[in-house]
């Protein structure tokens, strides 16, 4: 209790400093903004800012196309013939009734196949994915024998690259960690946790980002505080979020999938209108809500009448 | 109350010897009672410690030995898979035979010096500290794994900065099996044929009726392993000190 009470005080006061500094990226990230002009020199002040404007030139996200997906599992067919898109730079929330295989797909999108999942990945610039993916799990994963520091820098410590402890003491410092740089994971609450997993996805610095519902283990508010966060952090990104949350989807995603039935397909994708972080108490996402429900109510009812089907078969 | 419970135990044990010794009015060469055996412990302190030095040293030399063979078999194993394969069926079915009977032949291979004692601590040593070793670098949490995988790491790098530190918990617990069982080996080898140790002493000393003298000895060799089990569990825990933080979640 107490930790989490610290954890919040520690991020309040920078709250206003995250979201101002990333506002100003959002309007440099947009090349038709008129202010633009204005916001560069302003850019070229912030070594954050800066950053992550030189990433973006660097590494334009890519759209990534999954086709031929395949995933048996237990001698069941989960899905098969299966093709997703992830839209350049959009945040795309995928849902569906757990044991759907939603997990599975994210998998398949990073490369890590188990025996019996199968699926070809590539990206519009023709590129391959490897190198350029930053993967986030519903576990923080942090490594408990490591400093948080350290931990942020996992990725060019494994790559045995030079550690740039510049850009990990900046996103520390941006996530209200900076005072916790030096102790291990241990000493941190679950939202501090996890915060420090973003950290280290986003220290990898790659326009690809792949989370396995992220947030789900947290409390509600750290939640929102966490999803506001990854948004402003991953808006000029291709990112891939599996979440079971239709609130979670509805308030941060610009596209949303519904995975169902068995062999599982995609039906149709929901764009909710506006840009995140949306306030899911408004009227249009109230009715956009009660879509997705029926939807996901169908799905769940859809993969269980198949379940049980495929139980009763051979 | 952690100091004084070990105290209490201590006390307790020694009135029911005693106890046991007025009631059954065993005759000091069978079973003597505690105020004798601390009698001869003194009378013959210099012997004992003499001889305990070289136990020790056969318990030391034998854990460091066999901790390292067991770790590099442990890591060979994890690491290379053909070696996982030819050796793993190896090390079973060498554990089907008593380290203990190899103690004679081995007295006669290393001779009746230290050689041998250490050889029959290493033997015993070895299973406990490859299997946990091996079996903690297996057991990598598979997420671990997958991020490793996707932070584009090669095998060497995942074995050396995750599965390495992920199984020393592992290895920490092998080694206090270990610390357990080594001066196992060293008084058995002792037993089979030596010229010095606290089992040649006891030998000795039981073959010439002292069994106050042989309890004296039996009584260091005790206070000497759980020093020696003591002292790897605080060294463990300093240099795992995350043992204890990811044991809840593990």
């Amino acid at each position: 209790m107490t930790a989490k009470n610290v954890g919040f005080n520690g991020l309040m006061p920078c709250g206003w400093t995250i979201s101002f500094r990333l506002t100003m990226l959002r309007a440099a990230a947009r090349p038709r903004c008129p202010m633009s002009e204005f916001w560069v020199p302003l850019i070229e002040l912030c070594p954050m800012a800066r950053s992550a404007v030189n990433t973006q030139h660097r590494m334009a996200p890519p759209t990534v196309r999954l086709t031929d997906a395949r995933l048996e599992y237990d001698g069941r067919l989960l899905f098969e013939n299966l093709s997703f898109t992830l839209e350049a730079g959009k945040l795309t929330c995928l849902l569906g009734p757990s044991g759907v295989g939603k997990t599975s797909l994210l998998r398949l999108m990073a490369g890590l196949t188990h025996p019996g999942e199968s699926g070809h990945v590539a990206c519009d610039d023709g590129a391959p994915t490897a190198g350029r993916i930053a993967y986030m799990a519903q576990s923080d994963l942090l490594l408990p024998w490591l400093s948080v520091r350290d931990n942020v820098l996992l990725g060019a410590r494994l790559r045995g690259e030079p550690r740039d402890r510049d850009i990990a003491g900046r996103l520390l410092q941006e996530f209200g960690l900076a005072d916790y740089a030096d102790l291990r994971p241990a000493a941190l609450s679950g939202g501090m946790r996890q915060r420090a997993a973003l950290a280290r996805t986003l220290a990898e610095d790659r326009p690809l980002v792949l989370m396995d519902e992220p947030f789900s283990s947290l409390d509600a508010i750290t939640r929102a505080r966490l999803q506001d966060l990854a948004i402003l952090a991953l808006s000029d990104r291709t990112v891939l979020l599996v979440t079971h949350d239709p609130l979670e989807a509805l308030r941060i995603a610009d596209r949303i999938e519904v995975m169902a039935g068995r062999p599982a397909r995609l039906g149709e994708t929901l764009v909710p209108p506006g840009t995140p972080p949306r306030d899911p108490g408004s009227p249009e996402l109230a009715a956009l809500y009660a879509r997705l429900m029926a939807r996901l109510t169908h799905a769940a009812a859809a993969t269980e009448v198949s379940q049980t089907g495929g139980n009763d078969g051979p | 109350m952690t100091f004084l419970r070990p105290l209490l135990i201590a006390l307790g044990v020694l009135c029911t010897w005693q106890a046991i010794v007025w009631l059954a009015a065993t005759p000091p060469y069978i079973l003597p009672g505690p105020h004798l055996v601390a009698i001869a412990w003194f009378e013959n302190a210099g012997i004992i410690l003499e001889n305990a030095v070289v136990t020790l040293a056969e318990i030391v030399l034998g854990l460091m030995i066999g901790a390292l063979c067991g770790a590099v078999s442990a890591l060979t194993m994890a690491y290379f898979r053909p070696a996982r394969t030819w050796l793993l069926p190896v090390l079973v079915v060498s554990q089907a035979i008593p380290v203990f009977t190899l103690a004679p032949i081995l007295v006669l291979w290393l001779g009746y010096g230290m050689v041998s004692k250490v050889a029959m601590a290493v033997l015993i040593i070895y299973f406990p500290v490859t299997a946990t070793f091996y079996d903690g670098l297996k057991r990598t949490d598979p997420e671990w794994l997958d991020l490793a995988a996707t932070m584009d790491a090669s095998g060497w790098a995942t074995l050396v900065q995750i599965r390495v530190p992920s199984a020393l918990p592992a290895l920490a617990s092998g080694l206090k099996v270990a610390a357990a069982a080594a001066p196992i080996g060293a008084v058995v080898g002792e037993w089979v044929g030596s010229s010095a140790g606290l089992g040649y002493l006891m030998l000795h000393a039981n073959g010439r009726m002292q069994i106050d003298l042989t309890f004296a000895a039996l009584f260091t060799l005790a206070v000497m392993a759980v020093a020696v089990y003591f002292g790897i569990d605080r060294l463990s825990r300093r240099l795992v000190p995350w043992q204890a933080e990811s044991e809840p979640s593990a």
